[in-house]
């Protein structure tokens, strides 16, 4: 580790806050309906989408109104995308001639763009045709986006409203945020990585005579376009197999730093919004806060593991530098640039990845893993990490009102029996699907057969999986190979719980917000904007993920960090 | 609030959705691109004198032979450097199947370059399979054999290498790096292959 490195990620983090902010500012405008500076030219678009949807704008809906739209336009997405790519042999735009997806990929991948994991259990430079990369896959990296934007806005509202009893409109609130948000942002940073040397072209293969007399086929594909939406939105399902280390979609430092700020900084802009819309522009700062602390940490982690840990194989080598783990990275990126990629893709949601998790040092591939089981609030997924940090949030006031015997609050809001019901039912989700899953898919030997590294390791492998799958993250372990019907159909499965078993019991806890009246604060509220509040949190964060998942990373990563000190001795 | 109210605008959302964002917005991006940055936008293609197509200067190719830079080991594809089927090695540090490849090649490299300090980046596989770039390190080791490979001072050599080499971002981001490809093209170009001993 050096200097240069610890600036690139102070730098980084510093950067992606500093460009989400006025995003999130942009975005309250939107969530409100608000006059913005794009309305002469979206304006009549969005008037004559909602005369298609058949709907009226102005109706807000019920919290089970809100769900049934999510859930119904979620299911018709899913029919549409597992269509496409189980017959893309017969659609046109498919230069290479590649083969429907079998019906276990095509579920698994339908399921892990609809559900904004990207999940990828598929190649996709040897698997998808550019029609089903572009008006398949990169339609739902924008509008999976676009539904937890708008769940997200539903429960800002609910904590502004004052005995309300509607969370605002589904279709409105997808139809504006892709529109005024996702849309333009992508554009932008579609162009500027193309002026960097991301591809965009609708050729397949360019064939090259190299130097050394050898025919090498190089794949292309409309890559910048995707490349933009799938950071925006946290979405992570890359192009090419192996994501943003791919020099077609992350060719230098600069793309690099481009692609790092967009994972994360409307992330980070959904809490300022959520603050504006709330009314709560104090509170959302200590939201915001926490998860800053928390990605710093973890990235700190991370490039101290790639760097400080001795590595058997290189040292037997008698290897210049021996506890320098390059193995999975990129020579453009290197350790630091690397290990805050990870911090942050694991603590969004988002899933793409610079480097290959799966050859990391023991305890920095065990950051990763931790940071997707920490619940994907830090700073979590489009939409998805807000309204996660806000389940946090009333799970924080809530033991802090237990210790005190006080009714506890939130934002004006009594937060009482019904409300931490459902977030309960919210965060046992996770460990559910993913020690559940774990536990049996470890004594199950056609779910073994997948496993590339033997030992620990090889759980972790397992582990890192379902967290991902889960968590909505949608990165891996990727010595794993999942293209096998038990991977295909569990991790499917693992990735409706987390999102659709997270999001609904979020919308009953909006509906209840917004019924109760808001209260103004007394002497005997507990402030929930001080330092005191933010270190309550982190601890709630810490402890609920710790608790439930620090036995199974003592058996993967953890033992395996002792093994490799003890084979370097 | 019932499921069937919703029937019409999720299918009609669906629709155009993929009209706007699966057709128009590639498909816009695709034109505006191939307009303005139409190199980039191709894939940042090579070619040689006659017109055809040698690489691309974001993608490492395999080079052995004692005149050229060789670049980082490769798990992309049978052979390395498949630039169809992108894959890192994915080994964890304990697994044999590493250990047993990075003393093959650490010797390899011994073999070649002499017993001086051995970079990291020159035994370990990059996350794409396809990093076109070493570390300077990495590059100032097989200076020598390259020199005397085009009978050529390895300072002649040095300078080539040092003109495809890029340093930091603002001084801080990303790591310097020498493209491998354009490095070896270089010293084909100043130092034809004429030279170079077979």
């Amino acid at each position: 580790m050096d200097w240069r490195g610890w600036a690139e990620i102070v730098f980084t983090i510093a950067l992606t806050v500093a460009i989400g902010w006025p995003l999130g500012l942009f975005m309250s405008r939107v969530w409100a309906g608000d006059r913005t500076w794009l309305d002469p030219v979206l304006r009549p678009v969005e008037r004559l989408t909602y005369a298609a949807f058949g709907i009226d704008s102005k109706k807000g809906q019920t919290w089970l109104g809100y769900a049934a739209a999510l859930i119904a336009f979620s299911a018709a997405g899913f029919v549409m995308l597992y269509l496409q790519l189980r017959f893309q042999n017969l659609l046109p735009l498919n230069p290479q001639g590649f083969d429907g997806l079998s019906p276990h990929l095509a579920f698994n991948t339908a399921v892990s763009f609809v559900t904004n994991t990207n999940w990828q259990s598929y190649g996709g430079e040897a698997t998808m045709s550019h029609l089903s990369q572009m008006a398949g896959l990169t339609v739902q990296n924008f509008v999976s986006a676009g539904a937890g934007l708008a769940v997200a806005a539903a429960i800002a509202r609910a904590f502004a409203a004052d005995r309300g009893e509607t969370l605002g409109n589904f279709w409105v609130d997808l139809t504006r945020v892709v529109l005024y948000v996702l849309l333009p942002l992508s554009i932008v940073t579609a162009l500027a990585l193309v002026a960097a040397g991301v591809p965009q072209t609708l050729l397949a293969n360019v064939e090259a005579a190299t130097l050394v007399g050898v025919k090498q086929v190089i794949s292309l594909a409309p890559t910048a376009s995707q490349e933009a939406i799938k950071q925006w939105g946290t979405n992570g399902g890359g192009i090419f197999n192996v994501n943003s280390a791919h020099p077609f979609e992350n060719p230098s430092p600069l793309t690099n730093l481009i692609e790092v700020v967009s994972l994360n900084a409307l992330a980070f802009g959904t809490v300022v919004a959520f603050g504006r819309v709330a009314g709560a522009r104090k509170e959302a700062r200590a939201l915001l806060a926490a998860m800053v602390i928390l990605v710093g940490v973890a990235a700190a982690a991370i490039y101290a593991s790639e760097t400080l840990t001795p590595q058997p194989a290189l040292a037997a080598a008698g290897i210049s530098n021996p506890t320098a783990n390059m193995e999975g990275k990129e020579v453009r990126f290197g350790p630091a640039a690397s290990a805050l990629w990870a911090a942050q893709t694991t603590g969004a949601s988002n899933g793409s990845v610079n480097s290959m998790h799966g050859s990391f040092m023991p305890l920095g591939g065990g950051m990763a893993l931790f940071m997707i089981q920490l619940g994907e609030i830090l700073p979590g997924g489009a939409g998805s990490g807000l309204y996660g940090m806000v389940v946090m949030a009333l799970l924080a006031v809530f033991v802090a009102g237990l210790m005190v015997g006080r009714t506890p609050e939130y934002l004006g809001k009594k937060v009482e029996a019904r409300e931490i019901k459902f977030a309960m039912l919210a965060v046992l989700i996770l460990p559910l699907a993913i020690l559940g899953f774990s536990a049996v898919a470890a004594v199950t030997p056609v779910a073994l057969e997948g496993l590339l590294n033997k030992g620990p390791r090889g759980l972790t492998e397992i582990l890192y999986a379902y967290s991902s799958a889960a968590g909505n993250n949608g990165s891996a372990y990727a010595g794993l190979t999942a293209n096998a019907p038990w991977w295909n159909t569990t991790l499917g499965i693992a990735m409706l719980l987390g999102r659709f078993a997270y999001a609904i019991p979020v919308l009953a806890i909006a509906g209840a917000i917004a019924a109760k009246p808001k209260l103004a604060p007394t002497a005997g509220t507990l402030p929930s904007d001080s330092p005191l509040f933010v270190g309550l949190l982190i601890g709630i964060i810490l402890i609920l993920g710790g608790l439930q998942f620090f036995p199974a990373l003592a058996l993967g990563p953890i033992v395996e960090h002792f093994q490799v000190l003890a084979a370097s001795r | 609030m019932s499921l069937t109210s919703n029937l019409r605008p999720a299918v009609v959302s669906m629709v155009l959705f993929t009209a706007l964002l699966g057709v128009a917005y590639p498909l816009g991006v695709t034109a505006v691109s191939q307009a303005l940055f139409p190199a980039q936008a191709g894939g940042s293609l090579i070619r040689d004198a006659s017109g055809a197509i040698v690489g691309s200067a974001l993608i490492g190719q395999n080079f052995s032979g004692e005149a050229y830079l060789r670049p980082r080991p490769s798990a992309a594809g049978k052979d390395g450097y498949d630039a169809t089927s992108s894959s890192g090695s994915n080994l964890g540090p304990l697994n044999e199947d590493l250990a047993t490849r990075i003393k093959t090649d650490a010797e390899a490299s011994r073999v070649a370059d002499g017993a001086g300090p051995i970079p990291p980046d020159a035994v370990q596989a990059s996350a794409s399979g396809l990093d076109p770039h070493i570390s300077p390190e990495n590059a100032a080791r097989q200076i020598e054999r390259i020199a005397k490979a085009r009978g050529i001072q390895p300072l002649q050599v040095a300078e080539i290498v040092a003109q495809n080499t890029e340093g930091y971002l603002l001084g801080f981001i990303g790591r310097p790096r020498v493209n491998v490809l354009t490095a070896n093209l270089a010293l084909d170009a100043r130092y034809p292959k004429a030279q170079a001993k077979p």
